[in-house]
């Protein structure tokens, strides 16, 4: 029993070992990240390229702490416990529940969050525009305003718009509030066709008929997966129909301004290197998707009677043939 | 490790002692592999902090998640003894069910719970103590009397009772004992257990989220496990106080981990390390004690010469 309990306690002493600090003038960043996945490892990287851009480089004058919690909550919450106590310069966490394990931890520390959908939903901050004296972010929300502001870019005559959506999707419901809080700004009347199974789907189609100029179809995994009885209508109706997401331009949309995790990434590292110059994380509110990337497919514009125009069609990141 | 990560551990060890004492009344002491315990530990903290953000006190909030927990033991337990499937099998039905569940009572992947008052909102501001130490502190105490409460009722004539169904069923029942009765009372008390771990973590971290479940099963038995190997399970009291040195350990275990790069170890290597340690925290007492009884052989052995 005492040897257990002597080993125990030099067990316990040894963990007091601390961490060799880095030099006073170099910053410190320590991120957390609830799972390995190539969407938030892409995030990753395009944080830390940005800081290497700006001339903070891992080694040199960049302490880079990098944590997974393998997927397991309670590790998250230890590990934003550890970094609270290791004092950085900025945590980052990546995914709502990394971040929110940080926000309830570190209370003094400036922590920027990233690829949370809904920051204010997730109680990281009091809105959008409203970030707290220590955090702020950046949020991988479809940017649904770039999307209608082009849909109206690509067709300024059309005056409604049809959304065709699964009610049961809780993505789906919150992107099509945000179509309606949108849409009037762009002088866009919303017409909502819900589509409960994808068998329903093309009835929910033709109920837009002869109400809309244009249909936009939201990143919803039912609507999706059944999209080219969509495009059928669609074609012998001559309504254009936009996407969300890019694949669905190669499935037959005439285009989509999508975006992808490594630019989250990049904008969330530029918010980091400003506070790391000194600014503080109230004076940055939480962005949103601000780089996009065009895939458009001009044939398929054609056959619902649309001819995108060359600028347009210049400005894609991919044409699809 | 800094004081932040080492009173950390502590506070998250106590939370998960009550896993650890749930898990040693099913495997331990009704002899129930129950992995039911992945579902209602985020039952608990789905009830708990949907319950709270709709403006429930969080000890009404806290109750009700024990009270579901219960249910969900109650499953399990019932699909077992009166539908007769396979207690492995019937854990595990219910454990998928609450999936299911979960994202019904928070109606979507997460509620949030930061800036809201919960249970540990009067302990934030104290004067005398930071929060990052009453935190575990509180958990502690608690942890203890949940600890002293579940020794009071195994050694009661139900707990007796409970024991004898683990230990021996045919002789229990002749015994007049009510098996069936026991397994389910044990496995309502054991995951109503979980639950209240559970919904403790949704408020001690700020969220509940529908996957924080994956892996309790696992982590409650490393710490019953190595709670064993580090103190005998001679008495009831030391077997159940093991469980929770058990669960502390394992956390430590993990806050050690978290600084591996110091060894040149990385993020992706984290729970090779954890089970690393674990097994070395297990083995090392046993270890010594074989290598000085070599000791004591040779010695006597030299001894012996000397004398001839």
């Amino acid at each position: 029993m005492q040897t257990r309990l002597y080993y125990i306690g030099i067990y316990l002493l040894s963990m007091f070992v601390t961490t060799v600090q880095a030099a006073p003038d170099s910053k410190y960043v320590a991120i957390t990240q609830i799972v390995e996945h190539p969407a938030l490892d892409a995030v990753r990287k395009g944080v830390k390229d940005v800081l290497s851009e700006a001339g903070w480089n891992e080694g040199d004058n960049l302490k880079w702490d990098y944590q997974s919690a393998q997927g397991a909550t309670a590790t998250a919450s230890q590990i934003a416990k550890k970094f609270a106590g290791d004092n950085p310069d900025i945590i980052v966490a990546i995914a709502t529940p990394s971040a929110q394990a940080v926000v309830s931890s570190a209370r003094q520390t400036n922590i920027v969050f990233s690829a949370v959908t809904d920051p204010v939903g997730a109680k990281l901050v009091k809105a959008w525009d409203q970030p707290s004296k220590n955090v702020t972010g950046v949020s991988d929300l479809t940017p649904i305003n770039l999307h209608l502001e082009f849909i109206k870019e690509v067709m300024p005559e059309a005056k409604s718009l049809g959304v065709i959506y699964n009610p049961g999707e809780a993505n789906s419901v919150s992107l099509i509030k945000l179509v309606k809080q949108y849409g009037p700004a762009h002088n866009l009347k919303v017409v909502e066709a819900v589509s409960p199974k994808s068998a329903d789907i093309q009835a929910a189609a033709r109920s837009l008929l002869g109400k809309v100029d244009v249909i936009y179809l939201p990143t919803d995994n039912t609507v999706i997966s059944a999209m080219e009885g969509i495009i059928k209508i669609a074609e012998q109706a001559k309504i254009p129909v936009f996407a969300g997401d890019t694949d669905s331009v190669k499935r037959g949309a005439v285009a989509a301004l999508g975006f992808n995790y490594y630019q989250v990434g990049r904008q969330t590292g530029q918010v980091v290197a400003s506070i790391l110059n000194g600014k503080s994380p109230q004076d940055i509110p939480v962005q949103g998707i601000d780089k996009t990337e065009l895939f458009v497919n001009p044939n398929a514009a054609l056959r619902m009677g649309l001819t995108l125009h060359e600028d347009i069609i210049a400005r894609a990141k991919e044409v699809i043939k | 490790m800094n004081s932040f990560a080492f009173f950390g551990a502590i506070e998250t060890g106590f939370i998960f002692a009550l896993v650890a004492l749930a898990v040693f009344i099913s495997f331990r002491i009704l002899d129930f592999p129950d992995l039911t315990v992945d579902g209602s530990f985020p039952l608990g903290a789905a009830v708990a902090a949907s319950m709270i953000v709709a403006d429930f006190h969080p000890l009404t909030a806290t109750t009700c998640a024990c009270l579901a927990g219960a249910m969900a033991g109650t499953v399990t337990a019932w699909l077992n003894v009166k539908l007769k499937i396979l207690h492995l099998l019937a854990s595990i039905l219910t454990m998928i069910a609450l999936y299911s569940v979960n994202l019904r009572i928070m109606d979507g992947p997460n509620k949030a719970l930061l800036g809201v008052e919960t249970l540990l909102t009067p302990l934030d501001n104290l004067s005398f103590m930071p929060y990052y130490i009453a935190y575990p502190l509180a958990f502690g105490v608690f942890a203890l009397l949940i600890l002293a409460l579940v020794i009071w009722f195994l050694q009661s004539e139900v707990g007796l009772a409970m024991r004898a169904t683990g230990a021996n069923p045919r002789m229990a029942r002749a015994n007049g004992v009510n098996t069936s009765c026991m397994v389910i009372l044990g496995m309502a008390i054991s995951n109503a257990l979980v639950a209240l771990a559970g919904a403790l973590f949704a408020q001690s971290q700020g969220s509940a989220d529908v996957t924080m479940g994956v892996g309790v099963i696992v982590i409650g038995l490393a710490s019953v496990i190595g709670g064993e190997a580090l103190l005998s399970t001679r008495t009831l009291f030391k077997w159940a106080l093991a469980c929770v040195l058990g669960s502390i350990l394992y956390r430590m275990v993990i806050a050690f981990a978290l600084n591996g790069e110091m060894l040149g170890l990385k993020a992706q290597d984290l729970n090779l390390i954890t089970a690393i340690l674990v097994t070395l925290a297990i083995v090392a007492p046993g270890l010594t004690a074989k290598t000085k009884a070599k000791l004591s052989t040779i010695l006597n052995a030299k001894a012996k010469q000397g004398q001839e």
